[in-house]
């Protein structure tokens, strides 16, 4: 297997753009009389033919219930099911299959997490998480919270949108339980230095979950190197399917955490008296799993796999350049997020013109962005803006999409003058 | 209330401005950026929205712009009068074509109207589909209970 892989690495084409859009079916349409430019790219990716087609061959020929043996058919979806699980267990570089938990998505997973360390936080602790979160690395801790009294702290940021370094440390206190925090700010694009906070944090003896959503699409992280107790990331972000996520877990704190959900599929044995809980994973997995979601999920990683990663990194780096020289062409357009290690998000906006109408009117251009506040208020109100628009780009956009963005936004400037 | 009965009297829109002046102009606009001008323009013509009610029980909730919105009933004539605002220059300028269809009418007229087939007359129907959240949907409806409660 290794040996295959090294041989395949050797014989990888360079990125070649025009080539990897046509593996995107959706990318070559006409929206409002335009060709299509896909840039919400943060709030959902769009999925490459292979993903479309491993899920149609699970449907026509092997779709069966999981782990219910028996007859052939089932036996062939168990083994793509687990296929796809041991896909990414690679691809995160985890220890074992026995760490990777189904979820629906990164929102599931970290209430997953949320209810499973309750149990051990007592009134007076604190949950650690930043002000650049997405609700859903903020919402869950708050509930859980509420429950046991504990309490949620955000770490400052800087005007640049980089995580304030000082203001971590010096929140990192006895009562400190729990640290959690985005690889990958979906508003800023900013990349967070998460193995050095994770280290800092763990030497305190806090649990560190890592919420990925945003970086999977453009990195390939290393669990082991990350060195968290959890990472946890959605599937339709990085190119496979709605409806399927990741719960990464050190297999210690999983074997320690309670089920989330009771059902089928998660027990070992039940009666009245006693019931008991499956192994790893399946003891977090209860109902009939997202089966097809979860070979599409594979497919998506071994899609990625097969592109040059190097090359991909660096035409997305291309991407974000170019869009920040042209910022200086629309008069009054700001960029809010100016980290030094980002990713291709451009968060934006100009003097005088609402997001919103941004938004519509670039969509009269066939251009999609997201306009909003981005499931991030407290980051929101930290720039003192109702809403960011936010163009996100994925390594299948092209430099000339970037300035058609910027000639579609003077164009809207030009109609608001 | 603050906005006095003269400021809801004095709002053009749906009294000076007509329907008929508003689907006149929309046939003779060519192209988008034509019809989003006149768009923009006609939210410019929205009156000024008092200050003081800015407040909570006014506001429409929609995802993404803010939109305000109040209302007069006169007893004399039996009309309903409407005030709105946005934030946000499109939303302003279709929430004057709905007050060009809805404003200063009384309540029963008012709700005889069809905002959907207007609005897909004009070819806007997707800016008040459900699927929009920004709040004109949202707005309509209010605008239609506060028709409703008056006419019961």
């Amino acid at each position: 297997m290794t040996d295959l892989s090294v041989a395949n690495a050797a014989n990888k084409p360079a990125f070649d753009v025009d080539a990897v859009r046509r593996d995107f079916p959706i990318l070559s349409q006409q929206v409002n009389g335009k060709p299509l430019v896909y840039l919400d790219n943060g709030a959902s990716a769009q999925k490459p033919e292979a993903v479309l087609d491993a899920m149609d061959r699970y449907y026509r020929e092997m779709h069966s219930n999981v782990h219910r043996g028996a007859h052939t058919l089932g036996d062939r979806a168990t083994a793509a099911f687990e296929g796809a699980r041991e896909t990414v267990r690679s691809f995160l570089n985890a220890e074992s299959t026995r760490e990777i938990i189904w979820t629906r998505g990164t929102t599931e997973a970290i209430n997953l997490v949320a209810n499973g360390l309750a149990a051990r936080l007592k009134p007076g602790d604190e949950i650690l998480v930043s002000q650049m979160e997405h609700h859903a690395n903020i919402v869950p801790w708050q509930m859980i919270a509420e429950r046991t009294g504990a309490k949620v702290v955000p770490i400052q940021i800087t005007p640049d949108g980089e995580l304030d370094l000082e203001s971590f440390t010096s929140l990192l206190n006895k009562r400190t339980r729990i640290f959690a925090i985005t690889h990958v700010s979906n508003v800023l694009g900013t990349v967070n230095p998460v193995a050095a906070l994770v280290e800092q944090a763990k030497s305190l003896g806090i649990l560190t979950l890592v919420d990925g959503a945003q970086a999977v699409p453009h990195y390939q992280p290393d669990v082991q190197a990350l060195g968290c107790d959890f990472y946890v990331f959605s599937s339709h972000k990085m190119f496979g399917p709605t409806g399927i996520g990741v719960l990464y877990g050190k297999a210690q704190l999983l074997e320690e955490m309670p089920p989330y959900q009771g059902g089928g599929e998660m027990i070992e044995r039940v009666s009245f008296e006693r019931t008991t809980w499956n192994t790893l994973p399946y003891k977090f997995e209860a109902g009939t799993p997202a089966i097809a979601e979860a070979v599409g999920l594979g497919a998506a990683i071994d899609y990625l796999n097969r592109l040059d990663r190097q090359a991909m990194e660096a035409a997305e780096a291309n991407l974000l350049e170019r869009a920040n020289q042209l910022v200086e062409t629309v008069p009054g357009m700001e960029i809010i997020g100016t980290a030094k290690q980002k990713v291709p998000v451009m968060s934006f906006k100009i003097a005088g013109l609402h997001p919103s109408d941004i938004g519509t009117l670039l969509d009269q251009q066939g251009i999609a962005i997201r306009t909003g506040h981005h499931c991030a208020m407290p980051l929101m109100d930290f720039y003192g803006v109702p809403g960011t628009a936010r163009a996100s780009f994925a390594f299948y956009n092209t430099l000339d999409e970037v300035e058609q963005l910027f000639t579609a936004l003077q164009k809207v400037q030009r109609l608001f003058a | 209330m603050t906005a006095s009965e003269q400021d809801f009297k004095n709002n053009p829109l749906g009294t000076e401005t007509t329907l008929d002046d508003v689907t006149d102009a929309f046939e003779f606009l060519d192209d988008w950026e034509e019809r989003y001008a006149y768009i923009i323009d006609l939210g410019k013509q929205l009156p000024a929205f008092p200050d003081e009610a800015r407040v909570e029980e006014n506001y429409v909730h929609g995802c993404q712009s803010q939109v305000w919105l109040i209302h007069y009933f006169d007893e004399d004539s039996g009309k309903l009068y409407l005030l709105i605002d946005s934030d946000a220059m499109i939303v302003r300028g279709l929430a004057a074509i709905i007050l060009v269809a809805l404003n200063g009418k009384s309540p029963r007229e008012l709700l005889t109207t069809d905002i959907d087939e207007l609005f897909e007359s004009l070819d806007l129907f997707r800016h008040i589909s459900p699927t929009r959240g920004n709040g004109l949907r949202a707005m309509v409806g209010k605008i239609r209970d506060i028709a409703a409660a008056e006419a019961a």
